[in-house]
């Protein structure tokens, strides 16, 4: 599976380093509360930054709606898995501690604009967005329960991929996830893909573009081998632009790119379309 | 002689020796008819399917094409399928479905191939639409890991009812040469890297992530082809005469339930 490697151009970092944030596509650097200030998204190039999961999910749903679910639902270690650097369990305990998250992605039923539905928001920060056992596990849990209670599912995105501390069975987690999704849009229920920066390999390759629309922000990263590894592979350089939301777009792959100020209305709006 | 290693495996499930794709179709298959293109953009040689023949049993074969020399593998990409491969596998899946006949898949790539032109016809979205439409199929599928599960670009072409895998074959999320170099820093760790992943058919049994192993001739199925294809032919056939059995609903129903425990390790 691939993974995300942050294209960072050198720059020269001006001291105290910690106060500044460096756009990773234009290499433009900011003070730390400007960029938060703009809500991550880069006043030069509009690439739009990633969000923590809480964050995103205060910027979409109706203030005061989103009431978590399948928290219990967190990593396994079947394989007590174990690398150079040390065990996985450490590893992961240590995003728990620090996250406060306990999977790479946070689900909930929550209102946009009045309209109920199934909410889930992937935490890049959290192990890479990787797709675990458990993330596989609350994502088909949220179509289950969807189905039961007749809500759409809208679904942000942002992983390097499958989670190999996990083995074989967190690739299977593409399988579970695509065959939930299956049984969602069988049920009659919209589902809305939101693919964020960046959203690559088996989460890409299952339930992210799966959406009976998927969508994204501008510059986001999207697409399933690395750049490298293709590089390598066809021994040629490939455009900058290669694997941008607006390439994506521009080869069918995305319905639109939304502003991040205009997605919580433009999920609305689909969603009044489609009578939910 | 001392215990087989993860990375024996690999290296036996990767051996240039090893019965491929159409050693399978010539040694099991009385007949095989292969039909081409995604009806798209192209006809992908990574990955090729058609109707056959096998014990007396009408079937729909699809499966990755690895080859034994470097003129097959400069033609099929060494069995790594573009989107179209894909495209093509759900088209003919179908029509399988529409005449009532099984699908029977071989599995056998290092991966989905990694190419400009394989990003930009959407490999994620064509992998990703394999796996909801195999999820959903309404006529059995026999999955067959013959030599190299690559990650999500077998994964594409093996969800299905009953899982089987060749005693020497692997499968693994990623390659133990990719793992340790992400993990380990360092890609001469692949050794440590394959046992720590537990890609071998006896682990991925305990894992419930296959069904059953098939076992090979002594030394490895590159030893004795004849022998090897005998053991899956037989495997395939048992495995076809159960699915039958159960009606189409039950089957598809069944099948959910299966995928859906994957892992599921959580109350
Ligand atoms: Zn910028």
């Amino acid at each position: 599976m691939s993974w995300f490697e942050a294209k960072t151009e050198k720059v020269k970092i001006p001291p105290a380093k910690a106060l500044w944030a460096i756009c990773p596509k234009c290499g433009s650097h900011f003070e730390k509360a400007v960029w938060k200030k703009n809500n991550a998204i880069c006043p030069k190039c509009n690439y739009h930054g990633r969000l923590s999961a809480r964050e995103r999910i205060a910027q979409v749903a109706d203030a005061g709606t989103f009431s978590e679910v399948f928290r219990a639902v967190s990593y396994s270690d079947h394989l007590a898995f174990h690398d150079a650097t040390g065990p996985y369990k450490a590893k992961v305990e240590a995003t728990i501690a620090k996250s406060g998250e306990t999977e790479s992605v946070v689900m909930g039923t929550a209102k946009i604009d009045g309209h109920p539905v199934m909410l889930g928001v992937m935490d890049f920060a959290f192990m890479g967005g990787s797709l675990g056992t458990g993330t596989g596990e609350r994502v088909a849990r949220a179509c289950e329960q969807a189905i039961a209670e007749n809500r759409p599912l809208v679904l942000f995105s942002a992983s390097g991929g499958a989670r190999m501390h996990e083995g074989i069975l967190s690739l299977m987690q593409m399988a579970k996830t695509s065959a939930a999704i299956a049984k969602l849009k069988e049920a009659g229920l919209p589902y809305i893909s939101v693919l964020t920066d960046p959203t690559t390999g088996g989460v890409s390759a299952s339930y992210a573009m799966l959406g009976d629309i998927n969508v994204t922000e501008p510059k986001a990263l999207i697409g399933f081998a690395g750049r490298r590894v293709i590089e390598n592979t066809i021994h040629q350089k490939l455009p900058d632009d290669f694997q941008s939301a607006e390439y994506l777009e521009k080869h069918g792959f995305i319905d639109k790119i939304v502003e991040r100020s205009e997605l919580k209305g433009f999920l609305a709006k689909m969603l009044n379309y489609w009578g939910f | 002689m001392a215990k087989k290693t993860a990375m024996d495996c690999v290296k036996l499930a990767r051996d240039p020796k090893r019965p491929h794709l159409k050693d399978f179709i010539k040694l099991i298959c009385s007949d095989f008819e292969e039909l081409h293109g995604d009806r798209l953009v192209n006809d992908d040689r990574g990955l090729i399917g058609g109707f056959a023949t096998v014990g007396g049993e009408k079937v729909l074969l699809l499966g990755h094409n690895k080859g034994a020399t470097v003129e097959e593998n400069m033609e099929a990409n060494f069995g790594m399928a573009n989107p179209d491969g894909y495209r093509k596998a759900m088209r003919l899946a179908k029509l399988a479905e529409k005449f009532h006949l099984p699908v029977v898949t071989f599995v056998d790539t290092p991966g989905a191939y990694p190419g400009r032109e394989a990003e930009e016809r959407g490999q994620a979205e064509a992998i990703a639409k394999s796996l909801e439409f195999f999820s959903r199929l309404r006529t059995p599928v026999v999955v067959v890991v013959t030599g190299e599960g690559g990650s999500g670009g077998a994964l594409a072409i093996a969800v299905g009812d009953r899982i089987l895998m060749m005693e020497n074959a692997i499968y693994s999320v990623i390659s133990p040469e990719g793992c340790a170099g992400i993990l380990w820093r360092d890609g001469t760790k692949a050794p440590e890297a394959a046992e720590a992943l537990k890609i071998t058919a006896p682990d991925l049994l305990k894992l419930g992530a296959i069904d059953e192993v098939v076992k090979e001739p002594a030394g490895g199925a590159q030893k004795n082809h004849k022998a090897a294809a005998s053991a899956v032919k037989k495997a395939v056939l048992a495995a076809l005469k159960a699915l039958k059995k159960i009606p189409v609903d039950v089957l598809v129903e069944k099948r959910y339930e299966k995928i859906r425990a994957y892992g599921n390790f959580y109350s």
